[in-house]
């Protein structure tokens, strides 16, 4: 009797040490991963998902990378070979281990016409069917690998000086980016030639970062999402049907708090006081 | 040569297979892309590793067939040869963990070993288990995210960065602290080939007549507990944590271990 109380007792002891231990290992393992998932800036190869189900979906192969690489176009335009333009996060890089992105200002996206880096993918991170077109055709102007932002107070080009390079790189060129004519009015006889980037064309393939002149870039490519903001239900284009469109099933939004108790009226009509 | 004939033969295979895959990176090779993730085989037959395509489906995504299939193929096939021949024969980290056992041996670590009993071989099942529940609570495959074997093996097709400390804390930790520390109690990779393999074919067969109590192959086996059977009985190594490595044959001097087909029908 007093044996077998014994035996449970073992059991019961180990049985916890091995739950508790387990409960243990799995919140540092859940706080580690969420951490590594909070993922910084980071540009993906085309098509990609959105980063949340491009990090669930990512099997990590690189075979994405590795059809980058082997590339027979990538060579420079001095005859010498250059690397490809995917590379796969290792320790160090401070990205998600093992995806693949790039980083414009060493090797941009050079967008080649038959996306080699997108069918290999076997997971369905990279989405293929987002970038056919019409034709059913793969058309790499229709990835959306970031977008293009222009930091006007840096860009020389809005300082006055004459300067096109991101026009000139831009593999769209006269869509992505086109040059707005303004009076340059402090000389009062020159114009600014400015740099405009068009959300609805810029691939995000960073050709304009890598040709930019300025010390750091003053045009740079962001990931979709950080680099757009987004109106909402509230406003609306009113001479705009497609926009009229947009917001069809916008709900109405009751926002509850101590100044809705009273009629809008009435705490328009009751001065400052807040 | 005798003595070291499958561990002649497994170095050819992992380092055969390592180098494929960094050709297919370096040079452009199509005969084995990609890594242990998801690969290419000829350039057209999908492989992918079991256990990776359990997490990436626990943390809510829906995989291509391709990988699916590829996981199937992989799966079938170590069902035959051995779950764990994919350990013993393929991963690159048995390179490190073999080294650090070996040198175990040599510095007489093994009798000086610190007793880390809340480390038990069972942990393995526990790890790839939570590492599931991790993979669905947090929303990405958790073990991908810190599994030294895919950051040695993209360490050695891309390049390792700081992904080598990685790979020398396993080293370390099955030198200094449990010995076959990683492979034998933590890996959650075996413990999925160790399930997969249980009814496999090809098994290390005991031949109890010939056994001289010797005792070389429980020293120099990574899960001696499976060879329970040595100087007892003329049975199979049936143990699903029975890497297939052939350390044992090769030490063994007296023909009582060889590779051999399972008997499904008892004598």
């Amino acid at each position: 009797m007093a044996n077998s109380d014994n035996k449970r007792r073992k059991f019961m002891a180990t049985t916890l040490q091995s739950v508790g231990l387990t409960a243990l290992g799995g919140l540092l393992w859940s706080g580690y991963s969420d951490e590594v998932k909070a993922s910084p800036l980071v540009l993906r190869p085309p098509g990609a998902l959105p980063e949340e189900d491009f990090l669930k979906a990512c099997i990590k192969c690189g075979l994405c990378a590795e059809a980058c690489e082997n590339r027979d176009s990538n060579i420079n335009k001095d005859g010498t070979k250059r690397a490809g333009t995917l590379k796969m996060a290792k320790g160090g890089d401070h990205k998600m281990i093992g995806t693949p992105f790039f980083i414009p200002t060493e090797i941009p996206c050079y967008m080649c016409d038959d996306i080699p880096c997108v069918p290999v993918c076997p997971s369905g991170a990279l989405d293929m069917p987002s970038l056919l077109n019409k034709k059913e055709e793969l058309d790499i102007n229709k990835a959306r690998m970031g977008l293009a932002v222009v930091h006007k107070e840096s860009c020389i080009a809005f300082w006055g000086i004459q300067c096109d390079a991101c026009y000139r790189a831009c593999p769209i060129q006269g869509e992505a980016i086109t040059i707005e004519h303004q009076k340059n009015e402090r000389t009062g006889k020159h114009a600014f030639l400015l740099p405009i980037v068009h959300s609805d064309v810029c691939t995000g393939c960073g050709l304009c970062e890598k040709a930019c002149v300025t010390e750091k870039p003053a045009i740079f490519v962001l990931p979709i999402e950080h680099s757009t903001g987004r109106a909402g239900d509230h406003y609306v284009k009113g001479w705009d049907e497609k926009d009229q469109q947009r917001v069809k099933d916008a709900k109405e939004i009751h926002t509850k708090d101590e100044r809705s108790e009273k009629e809008a009226t009435d705490y328009l009509n009751m001065g400052v006081e807040y | 040569m005798k003595n070291i004939k499958y561990l002649l033969l497994r170095r050819a295979t992992q380092f055969t297979l390592l180098f494929l895959y960094f050709g297919a990176n370096a040079y452009g090779w199509h005969v084995l892309e990609g890594t242990f993730g998801a690969s290419r085989l000829f350039g057209f037959i999908p492989l992918a590793d079991p256990y990776t395509v359990l997490q990436v489906i626990a943390s809510g995504f829906i995989l291509g067939a391709d990988v699916l299939l590829g996981a199937l193929i992989i799966t079938l096939f170590y069902m035959v040869v051995g779950g764990r021949a994919f350990c013993s024969w393929v991963c690159p980290i048995n390179l490190v963990t073999d080294l650090a056992n070996w040198l175990r041996r040599k510095l007489n670590l093994d009798k000086e070993e610190v007793n880390y009993r809340f480390i038990k071989r069972r942990a393995r099942y526990w790890i790839m288990v939570l590492g599931l529940i991790v993979s669905a609570v947090v929303g990405i495959s958790a073990f991908e995210v810190l599994s030294p074997i895919t950051i040695m093996q993209r360490g050695i097709i891309f390049g390792f960065g700081a992904g080598i400390s990685v790979v020398i804390a396993i080293f370390l930790f099955d030198l200094f602290g449990v010995k076959n520390g990683w492979c034998g109690h933590l890996c959650p990779l075996g413990a999925t080939y160790s399930l997969i393999g249980k009814k496999s074919i090809i098994r290390v067969d005991h031949n109890h007549e010939n056994c001289t109590n010797c005792m070389k192959c429980k020293i120099v086996c990574p899960e001696n507990h499976v060879l329970h059977m040595v100087n007892k009985e003329s049975i199979m190594v049936t143990d699903g944590e029975c890497t297939n490595c052939g350390r044992c044959i090769d030490v063994c001097d007296d023909n009582a271990l060889e590779f051999s087909i399972k008997r499904y029908i008892k004598k």
